[in-house]
């Protein structure tokens, strides 16, 4: 078992742009979720609006990659109201369940058929990456930090991303203490409270949908960056992935989404190289492809017991936890 | 599955009608190392055979000459693509999975005069190493259109052997939310066990297909009763809230999954007899042995259900619970006993659904019942959240909508109708067609 | 009625009588226009309600054909229950629609406006069972309720330079109201530690944040820890002495005719009667309605209050 590959593929992963893209959008649905208490179960929907908005964008329309970020953002507004109109006044679960067959809707828009000239159907999007390269301000080679050694475009790709998280952070974090982030967690615990108070819910809540929304959509765009966009990929269960990542970080905290992101894609590499290599020894009674799957069952178990038994996360408030209703 | 590593870095070269595309495509074309295969990728007779491992080829003869130019259009499990053959009068297709699909010519591309002689669509199934390839015949003759009468009659009658199916597990799922307030996320792996169960012994056990069949519905009611007794019975004692629960389903829904793929794997087997020839049985409607069994099956059960809802003690009991859980507790009926054969009653249809859904598809996939939980919310949610009666009636609607709506529309958006009907129905009565209006205050 | 009054109550009337000293020899006297009967126009009307419906399955909730809730008094809502109350304060607040209905806030037309709005105009309502924000400590419940807020915007809430100055204005009235409903110890509370009675002061407190001008507390009482009883009557006094206008459901008779200066009497989704305390309770309607087989005995042993001997059941 090589020890050192597994760990610098682990270490590699926590700087990688798909944990960079959960960060954002686990900062989304700690908005969505964390401070107004939406049940957001179609994260992986607005994801899919950022990259695809993103690929089309310059692919079939010649945008260069600020305007395509620019048409994501769009996207995701434009989905967000539309999703938002109709269901914010739908009970708790209602929510969750149209959330998700919504971004089903997109999911399978993006793969039909129908659309090809401009998706490309199910084989997805590629080949969009000149403009946001031709934007990279760094020399060209390649660089080594610590043990994160990519090249200039790699670096460009994942400073982009990190920038756009730290923005983000800050963002959130002025809003959550200012007076509208104290309405926002008014409606998280009881919204005919904060209604009965003057305040417009509806209003509140469609900004908080939006806002998150937003970063979900650059979360999928900074994914999409450095490498392409597959249907397949936005399924209902990278919805979860992003759940679970905020849920271990905490759900009502500002740092908890990035944490959460951070650990929980170490994990998953980690695991995709340990318990491969440790079935190849034979330490585990299977297949290394079956040792392959097991990490989801993983995942799972720890969305589970974090629900059941530490539902403030690593970084939440043990009082301040996130489920009292 | 959402890839965890850097996707393929792929050049994009099927959009050369556009002048970026096209100077993206050379640009990247020159850089990269897979230039060589790209260039496949403008072939019209060999689609996506550089992404995918698996290829189904496609022959198309007439009096043992190639034909050339005529379109084959090559679907099923939500995939769908089309190739032009080549003047050795094939294609090629690459497929991302080792399920059946099915290939259809399209006639009017062939030349004047000239139809498919035998079946079209062809299904074609994995065999040991490869596609079986789809070889088509042509003879002279007049085309056969079928008019939109007989299609719309086949398509119904398709729709509602799939609504019989949704019924089964949207009844278990409806009177699960009734009596206990939870949305099971996990629900579609209850279906997902039922098939495999009957995959164990049925095929890799070589039990009568039956017996495996008895065996698949008694084990998911004995799974049902398990899930119960061991997580949500206790997480109910410790009062975890309704949202809470529901995310806990999702997890145990994640878990559940991969562990039927750690066992059975990422691929698809059948069942025995699936995928039987269709009999003519009346004007336009052609049904095979298995549709009939199926049809007449979930029909039996579900008056069996309705039966014991209306007229049992158990089943009065069950509704009654449904319909006000601390009313009917405060009236001394048995809540925790009747949630209890609820959660068995409910696992055991959801089983029997699977099977018949591994008889529909045709094939069972370890993510096979996630495909169809949306649709299961969508005819519970229509009928009217936990009313079972509800349930049923939204199964048969959504079952038929799905089928008959892709005499419209491509089949692989087939889902999104049933989706907008579930959202729609939310907006305008949140009750279902079935349910009541609360009393607000 | 007055008859049935149990003499050993005294001591919790003592009590209560020193909170409103005065109330009994200034009230409706000059509030409506004519003797009391269902629908009589008031002087100076702060709501006017015409027409109001409200079914659930068929069955009339609320039916009322005309009210009008006086200015700068204090009106009991009572009924037995299913009496429509709590529903006709949904609709009035504009928390459910009726069927049919007008109604004016100050001469505005109130139908149809959703509650937020209804509360902006200054209207603002508790409910029966209290809607604490569990996980919003004290303080920020009540500065949550303080109105046109600039911070409230999302705009401005990233400049926290715009709303500082506004902030900490708001913050000093909520510390002077928490002060004076008792609450000032628990500032950094959260909202979930209180007791139920809390609860209510808090709920209460929260709402005057808003500055309203028209009051409506659902079943103030209601649960509260009858040590607390005294300091939650004495605040809905005060509301009055302050300007405000107070409509409340009560239960509690006791409570009705020692703050009321107005009574209004639902039944079935009607309005039965209305008029002052001492004459409604001699209504036969009321009797009918409201008393039922109980009436040798006191209201307050009927709601659970109090036992067969007067004294309060904790």
């Amino acid at each position: 078992m090589d020890w050192g590959q597994i760990l610098n593929n682990t270490l590699s992963f926590m700087l990688s742009t798909e944990t960079i893209g959960f960060m954002l959008a686990a900062l989304g649905l700690a908005i969505h979720f964390g401070y107004a208490g939406l049940l957001n179960f179609g994260m992986a929907g607005f994801m899919a609006i950022g990259a695809y908005g993103y690929a089309i964008s310059i692919l079939s329309f010649g945008f260069p990659w600020w305007a395509a970020m620019g048409v994501s953002i769009a996207g995701a507004v434009v989905f967000a109201v539309l999703l938002g109109i109709p269901t914010l006044r739908l009970r708790a679960d209602y929510l969750a369940i149209v959330t998700i067959a919504a971004a089903e809707i997109v999911r399978l828009l993006f793969q039909t058929q129908l659309f090809d000239e401009w998706t490309n159907s199910a084989d997805g999007l590629g080949g969009y990456h000149a403009s946001f390269r031709d934007a990279n301000p760094l020399p060209a080679g390649s660089f080594t930090l610590g043990p994160w050694s990519y090249t200039s475009d790699q670096w460009w790709a994942r400073l982009f991303g990190l920038v756009l998280v730290a923005v983000a952070v800050l963002l959130v974090w002025l809003i959550m203490r200012s007076p509208w982030g104290r309405v926002l967690k008014g409606i998280r615990e009881d919204e005919d409270a904060v209604r009965s108070l003057g305040k417009n819910v509806f209003a509140y809540k469609m900004q908080a949908l939006v806002l998150g929304g937003v970063l979900g959509s650059l979360g999928g765009v900074v994914i999409a960056l450095p490498s392409a966009v597959i249907p397949q990929y936005y399924l209902p269960s990278l919805t979860f992935f992003v759940w679970t990542a905020l849920l271990l970080g905490g759900a009502a905290t500002i740092f908890g989404p990035v944490l959460g992101a951070v650990i929980y894609w170490a994990l998953m590499a980690f695991l995709s190289g340990v318990l491969p290599a440790m079935a190849g020894e034979g330490w585990l009674p299977m297949t290394e492809t079956q040792a392959g799957y097991l990490r989801y069952v993983l995942v799972g178990l720890a969305l589970m017991l974090l629900v059941a038994f530490r539902p403030q996360g690593l970084l939440g408030n043990k009082k301040e936890m996130t489920f009292v209703k | 599955m959402p890839p965890t590593t850097s996707f393929p870095e792929r050049p994009c070269v099927r959009r050369p009608w556009h002048l970026l595309g096209v100077l993206l495509a050379v640009l990247l074309v020159a850089l990269s190392p897979v230039a060589a295969l790209a260039q496949g990728g403008s072939d019209p007779s060999q689609v996506g055979v550089d992404e995918y491992d698996d290829v189904v080829t496609v022959n198309i003869r007439y009096d043992n000459e190639p034909v050339e130019g005529a379109r084959v259009v090559l679907s099923g499990g939500g995939f769908e693509a089309e190739a032009v053959t080549s003047d050795r009068g094939q294609a090629r297709i690459g497929v991302p999975t080792t399920d059946p699909y099915e290939v259809l010519v399209d006639e009017e591309t062939l030349p004047e005069g000239v139809t498919v002689t035998g079946d079209n669509p062809l299904t074609v199934s994995y065999g040991s190493q490869f596609f079986q390839p789809a070889n088509f015949f042509l003879g002279e003759g007049e085309r056969e259109t079928t008019s939109f009468l007989d299609q719309f009659v086949e398509r119904l009658i398709n729709g509602l052997n799939f609504g019989l199916m949704l019924a089964l597990a949207s009844i278990g799922l409806s009177l699960i939310f009734g009596t206990t307030g939870l949305t099971n996320f996990a629900h579609a792996e209850m279906v997902t066990l039922g098939a495999i169960v009957a995959l164990v012994f049925g095929v890799d056990l070589g039990w009568p297909i039956w017996l495996a069949i008895l065996l698949a519905v008694v084990l998911s009611g004995a799974f049902g009763w398990l899930i119960d007794a061991g997580i949500w019975r206790p997480l109910r004692r410790r009062g975890i809230g309704l949202v809470q629960m529901m995310i806990l389903t999702i997890g145990f829904s994640l878990a559940l999954r991969y562990v039927f793929q750690f066992f059975i794997g990422g691929g698809t087997s059948q069942l025995p007899g699936a995928g039987g020839t269709k009999h003519q049985i009346l004007g336009p409607i052609r049904l095979s042995t298995i549709d009939m069994v199926s049809m007449g099956l979930s029909l039996v059960v579900l008056l069996a259900v309705a039966y014991w809802l209306l007229r049992t003690r158990t089943g009065k009991a069950t509704r009654a619970v449904a319909d006000n859980r601390p009313l009917a507790a405060a009236s001394g009926i048995d809540v925790e006993g009747v949630t209890r054969i609820v959660w068995v009653a409910g696992a055991a249809l959801a089983g029997l659904s699977g099977v018949l859904w591994a008889y529909f598809r045709p094939g069972i996939k370890w993510d096979m019942g996630m495909q169809i939980l949306l649709l299961i919310f969508a005819a519970v949610v229509l009928g009217g959240l936990g009313t079972a009666f509800g349930a049923l009636l939204g199964a048969l609607i959504i079952g038929i909508l799905v089928e008959v709506s892709t005499l419209w529309i491509p089949s692989d958006i087939k889902y999104v109708g049933a989706l907008g009907v579930l959202i729609i129905i939310l907006l305008v009565r949140p009750q279902g067609l079935l349910g009541r209006t609360a009393r607000i205050g | 009625m007055s008859s049935n009054q149990p003499s050993h109550d005294d001591d919790h009337l003592v009590a209560t009588e020193d909170l409103a000293p005065t109330v009994h020899g200034e009230k409706a006297v000059d509030l409506a226009t004519g003797p009391a009967r269902p629908g009589v126009p008031k002087k100076d009307p702060i709501l006017v309600a015409d027409h109001i419906t409200r079914s659930f399955g068929g069955v009339h909730a609320v039916d009322v054909d005309h009210v009008e809730i006086p200015r700068h008094a204090i009106t009991a809502l009572i009924g037995p229950n299913g009496a429509g109350k709590t529903t006709l304060f949904n609709l009035l607040s504009g928390f459910d629609r009726p069927d049919t209905g007008e109604w004016e806030f100050n001469g505005r037309s109130l139908a149809g406006i959703p509650a937020w709005k209804a509360a902006r105009r200054g209207q603002v309502r508790t409910f029966q069972l209290t809607k604490v924000l569990n996980r919003l400590t004290v303080l920020d419940s009540m500065k949550l309720g303080a109105s046109k807020q600039k911070g409230e915007s999302l705009l401005f809430s990233v400049l926290p330079f715009t709303w500082r100055a506004q902030e900490k204005q708001i913050e000093e009235r909520a510390l002077v109201l928490l002060e004076k409903f008792r609450l000032l110890d628990k500032k950094d509370d959260y909202a979930a530690a209180l007791s139920g009675g809390q609860r209510k002061l808090l709920e209460m407190a929260r709402a005057l944040m808003t500055d309203p001008e028209f009051v409506l507390l659902d079943e103030p009482m209601a649960g509260v820890n009858p040590a607390l009883v005294q300091s939650l009557l004495d605040h809905v006094v005060n509301l009055k002495r302050e300007g405000m206008t107070v409509l409340f459901v009560e239960h509690d008779m006791h409570m009705v005719r020692h703050i009321a200066d107005w009574v209004v009497v639902m039944a079935e989704g009607r309005v039965v009667a209305e008029g002052p305390p001492q004459e409604v309770m001699k209504d036969e309607a009321v009797v009918d309605a409201y008393l039922g087989s109980h009436l040798d005995q006191d209201i307050g042993v009927i709601t659970g209050r109090y036992d067969e001997e007067g004294n309060r059941i904790p």
